[in-house]
């Protein structure tokens, strides 16, 4: 029987017929359908982990939507995972306030250009993004592709362009990354364990 | 970390120095707690500010930032001098038995070597003695004037307690009680962590001040035992994972790295780094370094790396200088640079010498971010008034800016401190168009791809044969690039002592790194993560938290690399006369006579006996198979850490020298013209200066978080009670903090903190910066701190020196 201690009291305040009712194959459960259940118990539990510092703590986001075609999984609440060995469901002011981070008003939703001296963003396609970038790339890299040094040796290096890894990002992005931008011969290419 | 979160509660005594585990890290500061209680430990926190880890110590001392190798070098000092050393460990499982070569000197703080106008040194000189069959020369007695020992001896008995404390503001009965704590463990059965972060990472002298302090953990034995270790408290979510796959501009995955514009051939590239033992039967791991090149070139070039093209060695770009973070704002400043990605990175917030870093961005042709939020990188052209001050129409970079998604919605695995690779899952969609970053990085590359195999280009080969085989090209699953780092057979694998035996067939996903060959038969885009996707599927994604040991061995937890050992050198952690462990209560692993085993996975050959003769020693990784107390090559300032003064220091010589100018700072340090020209002197900017992290907020991504928003709403700068006294500085007054690069305005907080040190009979003030806000985000409005800092880094790793400068400060 799925009750709580108020439920009970109204059933319990129902009188004498309350015993009898169950007897007469009347159920609290049933009898209460139109009862708020807790909302959490009715979320998807999905094992994440914090994205912040190093201790790498377990977390569990609770998210509304079932996974079905229509329903698009938005995160309602976020806790420390209990099972965790290292954080055994604690969670620091950052990481507790995880779900604020999902939900920041300045999470940015779309690509978007600052033409060179202007004053503004100006929407773009993720099409014409990477269009546009790459035509940039492999024009400097053409013309600054260094096959041989002054000394005549192979060194195939580029370093007119350079990036900044994310130090947040998973290791299977972090090893596309290397394995796509080293090919290029680039080398100016960090992340953030150099500072 | 060497060890791990869980293992600090097997620790007698605790020391937190170079970091703030309880602020910074405080879910795992837990496990400091946790040995207080369950273990009695005593923790010792050495810091210039009282933090909350202090607040929690049984010990305090004050320390000036930027001093930490005095103080440090004064312990070595003390545990030398007074005999509180682990003599056994030390002679077997260290080099303090080797002989150093005759030509080794250090003499008015430069060690034999030193090149004045290049700055920097030959290490010829730093060598062992070797004898004629190429072997390091040894006195097992460690009585040889010339043995690692008895230099290490003459080398830090210079470093008294008054010298220490005249360097290092720390009072000498402060000094002398934290070197008691510290060598209480120098018997076998004590063991102390150390945990440290960025308060030593960033520091002109960084890298030596963790060596100092890995040192001192050597001569006490403790490393590799359960409760021990060197504890890089890492920064970043996932830096580890980042740094393993070799992100850094002269690294390669598996802590490989690129060769020298000198390397021409795979013969001379090896050569340097596929290391034959120093002594007998070591195991010199590195000499397998064949094996994980080759393995690393065939995943990313598949039949394009071929033994008639030295497996597609020159597809690789060849180094002749380092291209780090500071090179390459120096670049853009000087106009060589047209391009720039900032991937997750805001290095207008994060980079020192602001102005430096918007300069150099404003010259740039195109700069592209790749972010979940909005970052002042991207919006570095908008004028800001006095926080970012710039004229936009001037500005001629073109700017992308590309949503990508965050942690809650794409899956993949997570590198931690502990070296443990945890996979997570995704929970939500992202928001509007937001793309998750392999399908970014994807997208941008089979562009530049189909470019290139249609009208060619410079070089197209590497590009055009770079493996791809994702089911779908334009976004590759995480399983997928998983699976590829871990690594698979390309022909069946037959077991060279039983070639009838098949170890893997054709097409098999490798169950470690084991397993890896030279001749092209295996494929593994980065070694020491071979074993996370194995046959039997994602270890990663393992989760039963059991510890069957009841010593904190959760080997079943995810997947530890390298090959799901949880402690580095575990092999130390036993009695080299028994086999047996130092500490039997808290057994890592043992020998029993015929094979190691134990609540970890074994860090030796398994069948390793370790009382035979010349037996294999811990340190397997290393030529000389024990541990490097002196490093006859690798690091750039000398073979033993020294102190050198910050670039900026409230002193204007260097105590230990007081006589050399070039020994004033990091004589190995490389600094640019322009920015040695925008150092300050300590007439107009007297005070010592460190940057710190709050609790709160993360870097400069909270302030776009609500709740983070609110707890810390506003900047603010921390000084002591004495230097607000003189100053006329009230708690909640306004102050302008300013160095030789600019200048900061921001709240004072007034405590009982940060207090006045005596620094060579005068005063010194700190004052304290706490990063985090910026022009852009949904708290106050605030001063990018690294606006102050200087733009110089260490001489090996040019993280830069954040921790240690020198501002003023007054009323504003």
């Amino acid at each position: 029987m799925d009750m709580s201690r108020r439920q009970f009291f109204r059933v319990s305040g129902a009188g004498l017929v309350g015993s009898s009712m169950v007897v007469l194959g009347f159920s609290p459960t049933a009898a209460l359908a139109e009862a708020r259940n807790f909302k959490l118990a009715r979320t998807t539990e999905t094992r994440n982990t914090c994205p912040y510092c190093s201790v790498g703590c377990g977390i569990i986001m609770y998210s509304l939507g079932d996974k079905a075609k229509n329903v698009v999984a938005d995160v309602l609440h976020i806790e420390g995972d209990p099972d965790h060995p290292v954080n055994r469901g604690t969670l620091c002011p950052k990481g507790a306030g995880l779900l604020d981070f999902v939900h920041s008003p300045n999470r940015l939703k779309y690509p978007e250009v600052r033409e060179a001296g202007s004053n503004e963003w100006k929407r773009i396609s993720w099409d014409s993004a990477f269009d546009r970038i790459a035509k940039l790339m492999k024009a400097d890299r053409d013309a600054n592709f260094q096959p041989t040094n002054a000394a005549g040796a192979v060194v195939n290096r580029w370093t007119s362009t350079g990036m900044l890894c994310a130090s947040a990002s998973s290791n299977e992005t972090g090893y596309i990354t290397h394995k796509a931008f080293r090919s290029l011969g680039m080398l100016v290419f960090d992340n953030q364990a150099r500072v | 970390m060497t060890n791990h979160w869980q293992d600090i509660q097997n620790a007698d005594v605790v020391l937190i120095m170079g970091g703030n585990a309880a602020e910074a890290h405080p879910c795992g500061f837990k496990w400091v707690i946790e040995a207080k209680k369950q273990n009695k430990a005593r923790l010792v926190v050495v810091d210039p500010r009282f933090t909350r880890s202090a607040a929690m110590a049984d010990y305090y001392a004050p320390v000036r930032a930027g001093s930490d190798i005095a103080f440090l070098s004064g312990v070595l000092n003390y545990l030398l001098s007074n005999n509180k050393i682990q003599t056994e460990y030390v002679r077997h499982y260290t080099n303090a038995t080797f002989i150093v070569g005759p030509d080794y000197k250090f003499e008015d703080g430069l060690f034999s070597g030193y090149n004045a106008e290049k700055r920097n040194y030959d290490t010829k000189s730093w060598g062992y003695a070797l004898d004629e069959a190429g072997m390091a020369k040894v006195d097992m007695t460690m009585q040889d004037p010339q043995c690692v020992l008895q230099v290490m001896k003459r080398h830090y008995a210079r470093y008294t307690p008054e010298l220490v404390s005249r360097i290092t503001g720390t009072p000498q009965d402060k000094f002398l009680k934290v070197c008691e704590y510290i060598a209480s463990t120098s018997v076998p059965g004590r063991t102390m962590t150390v945990m440290y972060a960025l308060g030593w990472t960033q520091h002109s002298t960084g890298s030596q001040m963790i060596r100092t302090a890995a040192i001192m953990q050597l001569l006490l034995g403790n490393i590799g035992v359960p409760g021990g270790g060197m504890n890089a408290l890492r920064g970043h979510s996932n830096i580890q994972g980042l740094t393993d796959l070799g992100l850094l501009s002269n690294s390669l995955p598996g802590y490989m790295s690129l060769a020298r514009d000198g390397e021409q051939t795979l013969e001379t590239y090896y050569k340097t780094r596929a290391l034959k033992p120093l002594r007998p039967n070591q195991m010199s791991y590195w000499q397998n370094y064949p094996k994980f090149f080759v393995s690393m070139q065939k995943s990313w070039w598949g039949n394009a790396a071929k033994a008639e093209n030295d497996w597609a060695f020159h597809y690789l770009p060849k180094i002749d200088k380092l291209y780090d973070v500071l090179q390459a704002f120096e670049l853009m400043n000087k106009g060589a640079m047209n391009g720039y990605i900032c991937q997750g990175f805001n290095p207008v917030g994060s980079f020192p010498d602001k102005k430096k870093i918007v300069d150099g961005l404003s010259k740039l042709k195109f700069l592209v971010t790749i972010d979940p939020l909005v970052t002042e990188t991207s919006e570095f052209w908008q004028n800001h008034g006095a926080f970012n001050d710039v004229k936009t129409a001037d500005i001629q970079t073109t700017v992308f800016r590309l949503p990508s998604t965050c942690f809650a919605e794409e899956e993949g695995s997570l590198t931690n401190s502990n070296r443990w690779l945890q996979w997570h899952w995704k929970g939500a969609e992202p928001p509007g168009e937001a793309m998750p970053d392999i399908e970014i990085v994807a997208g941008l590359f089979s562009r530049i791809r189909a470019a290139y195999a249609k009208d060619g280009g410079a070089f197209p080969d590497p590009i055009v044969n770079l493996t791809w085989p994702y089911k779908i090209p334009h976004a590759p699953s995480a399983q997928e690039l998983a699976m590829e780092y871990n690594g698979k057979a390309l022909t069946d694998l037959l077991d060279p002592k039983d070639p009838t035996k098949v170890l893997a067939k054709a097409g098999e996903q490798l169950s470690g790194f084991g397993l890896l060959r030279d001749d092209g038969s295996t494929a593994s885009g980065c070694w020491i993560y071979s074993g996370a996707w194995t046959q039997a599927g994602n270890q990663m994604a393992r989760r039963d938290n059991a510890d069957p040991y009841g010593i904190g061995q959760a080997l079943n937890w995810t997947w530890a690399w390298p090959a799901n050992r949880r402690i580095l050198y575990n092999a130390a952690s036993v009695d080299p006369t028994t086999g047996q462990p130092w500490i039997p209560k808290r057994t890592l692993v043992r020998w029993d006579g015929k094979a190691w085993s134990g609540s970890d996975v074994p860090d030796i050959r398994p069948d390793a006996n370790p009382m035979e003769a010349d037996a294999v020693r811990p340190f397997i990784m290393t030529a000389e198979g024990v541990a490097r107390l002196f490093a006859p090559t690798g690091m750039a300032e000398g073979p033993l850490p020294e102190h050198y003064e910050p670039f900026e220091s409230p002193l204007v010589n260097n105590l230990m020298h007081p006589k050399s100018e070039v020994a004033r700072a990091n004589p190995a340090a490389r600094i640019f013209q322009g920015d040695l020209e925008r150092l300050g002197v300590p007439k107009d900017f007297p005070y010592v200066a460190t940057s710190y992290r709050l609790t709160e907020h993360f870097h400069y991504w909270t302030k776009n978080v609500r709740t983070s928003a609110i707890i810390q709403p506003q900047q603010f700068v921390e000084i002591g009670e004495e230097l607000a006294k003189e100053k006329g500085i009230e708690n909640g007054g306004w102050v302008k903090v300013s160095s030789k690069r600019g200048f900061i305005k921001a709240v004072a907080l007034v405590s009982k903190r940060i207090n006045a040190l005596q620094v060579d009979g005068r005063t010194v003030h700190t004052v304290g910066l706490p990063n985090h806000w910026g022009f852009i985000g949904l708290a106050k409005p605030g001063y990018l701190v690294n606006t102050l800092t200087p733009f110089v880094g260490d001489a090996n790793t040019q993280t830069p020196e954040y921790k240690s400068f020198t501002v003023n400060i007054e009323k504003a």
